[in-house]
């Protein structure tokens, strides 16, 4: 059913009308980087339209914000850090959770439904409630100030994961795992051989989450991290902000740099990004 | 059939087993011992009684401020994304051309990292200079100081927050991809137009992903804590010190860790309660299609 041209252009009117708010800032962000502090702080009050089209617009632009930006504070060394925590991060929290799942999907054991309630029911506990225990229990072990708060719990599996990853597991066939089994092939070469390679893109979304979760992580650093030459980028960006409060041009170029991975992965993956948020709020 | 093998499941399992007993049942009831304690990480706990919990409730103005604050933040920050989620997939589920590049354009600002977009939304509010207020000035307008005003710092994080929409836009929009054509064929045939069936064949058709955003929306906003403590401190005169931030303070702070313990399980009950108060509304008001 084809709508009439009329809806047509007034579905597109209202979609442009709305898609500005939500583009406008990140061009600002963009435009910002690349300006001179001279656009940036105009000596009158911006009233016209063309004024602010002339403002809108980097003239000249001022590629130097850049490199600047990233002498202000060491920003290659937190790439260096986010990078290490995000590969480790992802490994761990996957190959966790698909050994759990795998175990909720495909195996009948004594406890299996209470066991898996109990890890769904986790999901809605709010954060603050193990924040102190656990932030006293990683002082205790001496973890204070590396990266293994950051890491370790990774390798207990996610219980977000271990849902969607149980959700697709189930649907494939059981005959298939049967069949792997009175070839003798074990649990682990079913799960290796048979699960895992049909569940890629169940598996590519859990990675795509924690890669986010990753990048994006500021609580983490923040209570655990004390040591410049450990930070992350979120947390190196947050800094930077307290130490260079009113110099936009490099604040925006800071965030620009700390976006532009993150948009990248989109447009290479957009097809996981949508599948998998999509698929976050299927019934259960 | 899956095989029964009791030792297998629990072999795969043992790790979450052990995080579970570790990093969630552990530090969940050591929280409520020490919410009966004074603790300030270096002694051991000392126990106060119910003293934490008397604090919060009559010595301590701020826990109300701070309660207050994300009850305000909550009930319009997850309204306002149901809305604006649920609007902009209706729009993108019509068929019409281009569709993949504005759901992209929706969706992009979501996946910004939460401390980028606090940064660039300081600049963007700037009161002076920052893009709202001078788009503000070219039609007349002079716009409040935002993030710098005791009126306007919370809606100030609300904007920020619906701006973030594409992510439950996009859950929106698969719920809508599922609802059967037959259904839409069956109200034509009833003489429905489009207006009404939107409302009695989409709409409650799609409360089963309300209800899921609902409920995981207002969990996440009763902790709305990194945007606050990066871009305003709680600041203007406590009118962003949401609840959690208060608790963070008081824990790493002023290393009120049996007082902070207190808090958060208040907190906890605060969101189990509401969580269950939405799971009993749901015959009301959420269909599930059979």
């Amino acid at each position: 059913m084809k709508h009439p041209w009329y809806i047509r252009l007034a579905i597109h009117a209202a979609l442009v009308a709305l898609a500005l708010p939500f583009c406008m800032p990140l061009v600002w962000m963009v435009g910002t980087s690349l300006k001179e502090d001279a656009q940036i702080f105009p000596k009158e009050v911006v009233t016209t339209v063309p004024e602010f089209l002339s403002q809108w617009w980097p003239n000249p632009f001022r590629w130097a914000n850049y490199p600047e930006a990233l002498r202000y504070v060491p920003f290659p060394i937190y790439l260096r850090n986010t990078l290490m925590l995000c590969a480790v991060n992802v490994a761990a929290a996957v190959a966790s959770s698909a050994l759990a799942a795998y175990a909720f999907a495909k195996l009948e054991w004594r406890g299996r439904s209470i066991l898996f309630a109990v890890v769904i029911a986790t999901i809605i506990l709010p954060g603050e409630v193990r924040m102190i225990p656990t932030f006293a229990l990683y002082r205790w072990l001496g973890w204070y100030g590396t990266y293994l708060p950051l890491i370790v719990p990774a390798f207990f599996g996610n219980a977000f994961f271990i849902f969607l990853l149980r959700q697709f597991f189930r649907t494939i066939p059981d005959d298939l795992c049967d069949a792997a089994r009175i070839d003798g092939c074990s649990e682990w070469g079913i799960l290796w051989r048979v699960v895992l390679p049909l569940s890629k893109p169940a598996l590519a979304t859990c990675g795509l989450f924690q890669l986010l979760g990753t990048w994006n992580d500021f609580n983490g650093p923040l209570l655990y991290l004390n040591d410049q030459t450990k930070y992350t980028l979120a947390y190196g960006l947050q800094q930077f902000l307290g130490a260079y409060g009113g110099e936009w041009s490099k604040l925006m170029a800071a965030a620009t740099v700390f976006t532009v991975p993150i948009i990248v992965l989109f447009f290479l993956a957009q097809k996981t990004f949508i599948q998998g948020i999509s698929t976050t709020g299927m019934k259960g | 059939m899956a095989r029964r093998n009791n030792l297998a499941g629990w072999v795969l399992v043992s790790p979450v087993v052990v995080g579970l007993l570790v990093f969630t049942l552990y530090p969940f009831l050591a929280s409520l011992a020490l919410s009966f304690c004074e603790y300030d990480l270096f002694p051991p706990p000392r126990g106060v009684g119910a003293w934490n919990y008397e604090t919060m409730f009559t010595r301590d103005p701020l826990v109300w401020k701070s309660l207050t604050n994300v009850l305000y933040y909550t009930a319009l920050a997850v309204p306002l994304g149901i809305v604006m989620g649920v609007g902009l997939a209706l729009l993108l589920d019509a068929k019409i051309k281009g569709l993949a590049v504005y759901r992209t354009l929706f969706f992009l600002p979501s996946i910004v990292p939460v401390v980028a977009t606090s940064v660039l939304w300081i600049w963007l509010l700037n009161p002076q200079i920052g893009l709202v207020n001078t788009l503000l000035r070219l039609v007349g307008i002079e716009g409040p100081t935002w993030l710098a005003s005791v009126a306007w710092s919370k809606p100030s994080l609300v904007f920020m927050g619906v701006w973030g929409v594409g992510g439950s836009m996009l859950i929106y929009l698969a719920g809508l991809k599922d609802i059967p054509a037959s259904l839409y064929e069956a109200a034509v045939v009833d003489g429905a137009n489009a207006w009404q069936r939107v409302r009695y064949v989409t709409l409650p058709m799609l409360t089963p992903v309300i209800f899921f955003n609902l409920v995981m929306g207002m969990i996440g906003a009763f902790q709305y804590f990194t945007q606050a403590y990066v871009m305003t401190q709680g600041g203007p005169l406590d009118s962003t010190r949401f609840y959690a931030l208060h608790l963070f303070f008081e824990a790493f702070q002023y290393l009120k860790m049996g007082y902070a313990s207190a808090m958060a399980w208040v907190l906890f009950i605060i969101v189990v309660g509401v969580t269950a108060l939405l799971f009993r509304s749901q015959h009301r008001w959420v269909h599930y299609g059979r």
